[in-house]
């Protein structure tokens, strides 16, 4: 494209004031609030009991998350690439649901299935709690995060092709060989990516969580239920900016190991 | 016979890329299977190593029914036109890759791929990953690593299809000499004829999935069963409504029984070869023949001459309709 200097310009300046009054500034404002009153007060706010009981069932929920979308994510991708069954194309499109649903919905939709009176109950009778419990806020994070690694792995999967795995299987390697050995060493890089994008994405959901949390502080609230708890029930907005900053560093942490994991995905 | 194949038959919806093929290759061979693309090569191959499978037929390797075994149980050797090297692995890895799977001794797999590295002209490159080697030497790992497995039949499918052409010539008298060597029954799948008929001992001339013909290169180039593998097999002129090769044109200065006036349209040299390019008079068409150099100058042939020809030898072929 043939574009003026002065045109050029302008769109340059544009795009970056927009980045800047959309991510930088509200980052920045945050920041700023937080350590208003110092290290010392921060470091209170994110040692509360409340604050380390959320930050612990956060990363409860991304222990749990994780691996259990890996499986599901990689044997997904695998049948979509690799199987030649009916119905394909019905599930491709099923994968990218959590990408339209907005969360709340699948908050509301989980209440009504495993809720008092819904098709699965039954099991509360059981004496297994899944509304307002840990396995609600597992549920509804495992709903959103689920296309992540699905549509990570599958295009790895279409670039190296079947023919590694057809070597292997000449070679006397049996399918959970030619597995472990050469199909998940090839897709480590988008398996990866992958898992980075759950991990955050599981970090941060809101929406959902919301809805089938009992959001008892200390009990039953993630690092985002306490933000919006701290800010909006306690009135305490120097604790909510702490709990949004530790959240942030949390992610940070995230982002930066994706750039790392980016750079040696480009070196190797 | 080491392998054989019986009544095989594969249909992707309309299309038959095998009908009704049987075969059967001798021990210790090296046989081509030649045909153009889409004529079931490829499909005869991957069924007798278990890639695809055939919807009917029966194939034996060894005496031994593996019609409905897996690739990993059939004793084959597999490589591939775009080599499938493992890429996350060094070349030691690669060629060790089915006796790590084996679970043979540390030291009888880094002995065992030392030595196949050896033969295959890659010493030294153990450490190495597949992206630091060239396309031929990518094959050729991938030749060692086939034949790590002591396969009783080594498959190759278009194996230097993606090489350059010289690469390609190297390769293909590389290959004739390691068989000569390794002695391992091979099948090898081409397109293309000049390296069929310079490496193979036996061919077999697919075409629309069938067997046209199947016979040493001599047989076929010199009695092809029919007009497919006349053309196929070598090139052809049609000289006065037969088809014939060019080479065995005769050109000369003086008109006998047998030949016929032609006009001279082109002379092309190619190196040792010269074709010349022919015209009858009361036809349209052009046909060339292919003298050597040395008849070309005793023959001072010019443009716009009139030479006469005759063919020496016309193949016995039925022809099909024009």
């Amino acid at each position: 494209m043939n574009v003026s200097t002065g045109v050029r310009l302008t769109l340059r300046t544009v795009a970056l004031g927009y980045l800047f009054v959309l991510l930088i500034v509200p980052i920045a404002v945050i920041l700023f609030r937080t350590f208003e009153h110092g290290l010392g007060q921060f470091w209170e706010w994110i040692t509360t009991p409340a604050a380390i009981s959320a930050l612990q069932l956060s990363l409860l929920i991304v222990a749990i998350v994780v691996p259990l979308n890996v499986i599901f994510g990689v044997v997904t991708a695998l049948a979509l690439v690799r199987g030649r069954f009916r119905g394909r194309g019905v599930i491709e499109a099923i994968v990218d649901l959590p990408f339209a649903v907005s969360p709340v919905v699948v908050g509301v939709a989980l209440i009504l299935l495993w809720g008092v009176g819904g098709w699965f109950g039954g099991v509360e009778s059981l004496g297994f709690r899944v509304i307002f419990g840990l396995p609600g806020m597992v549920l509804a994070t495992l709903f959103v995060t689920l296309p992540f690694i699905v549509r990570e792995v599958e295009p790895v999967l279409h670039e190296i092709g079947e023919q590694q795995e057809e070597a292997a299987s000449t070679l006397g390697a049996n399918g959970w060989q030619t597995f472990w050995r050469i199909t998940l060493p090839a897709i480590r890089w988008g398996l990866s990516y992958g898992i980075v994008l759950t991990v955050a994405r599981s970090l941060g959901e809101f929406g959902a969580v919301i809805m089938v949390s009992s959001g008892f502080p200390g009990i039953s609230q993630t690092l985002t239920l306490l933000v919006h708890s701290r800010y909006i029930d306690d009135y305490n907005e120097f604790g909510a900016y702490a709990a949004a900053t530790l959240l942030m560093i949390v992610a940070l942490v995230v982002l930066l190991l994706m750039t790392l994991l980016q750079r040696t995905r480009k070196s190797s | 016979m080491t392998i054989s194949v019986r009544h095989a038959n594969k249909r992707y919806g309309d299309f038959a890329a095998l009908d009704d093929v049987s075969i059967d290759i001798a021990s210790g061979s090296l046989t081509a299977l030649l045909g153009p693309s889409g004529s079931g090569k490829s499909t005869l191959l991957r069924s007798i190593a278990g890639l695809d499978q055939p919807d009917s037929g029966t194939i034996s390797i060894e005496g031994r029914d593996v019609t409905s075994l897996p690739p990993q149980k059939r004793g084959i050797g597999f490589v591939f036109q775009h080599y499938a090297a493992f890429k996350h692995l060094t070349v030691r890895d690669n060629v060790g890759f089915g006796l790590q799977i084996r679970k043979r001794p540390k030291d009888e797999i880094k002995r065992k791929v030392d030595d196949l590295l050896e033969v295959v002209g890659l010493a030294g490159f153990q450490t190495r990953y597949p992206a630091q080697l060239s396309g031929g030497q990518r094959q050729r790992m991938a030749l060692a690593r086939a034949l790590a497995v002591d396969p009783e039949v080594l498959l190759l499918d278009e194996p230097f299809g993606a090489l350059d052409a010289k690469v390609r010539e190297d390769l293909r008298s590389w290959l004739r000499r390691l068989h000569n060597e390794v002695h391992v029954t091979t099948v090898l799948v081409t397109h293309d004829q000049e390296e069929a008929l310079d490496v193979a001992d036996k061919i077999a001339v697919l075409n629309k999935g069938r067997i046209e013909q199947y016979g040493t290169p001599g047989e076929l180039y010199d009695d092809p069963a029919n007009e497919f593998v006349l053309s196929f097999l070598g090139t052809v002129a049609r000289f006065n409504g037969k088809l014939v090769r060019p080479h065995d044109l005769r050109l000369e200065r003086i008109q006998r029984p047998d030949s016929y006036a032609a006009n001279v349209i082109r002379v092309v040299f190619l190196g040792f070869e010269v074709r010349v390019e022919l015209q009858l008079p009361d036809s349209p068409d052009v046909f060339h023949a292919e003298i050597t150099r040395g008849d070309a100058a005793a023959l001072e042939l010019n443009e716009g001459d009139t030479i006469y020809v005759r063919a020496l030898r016309i193949p016995k072929v039925e022809l099909a309709a024009v």
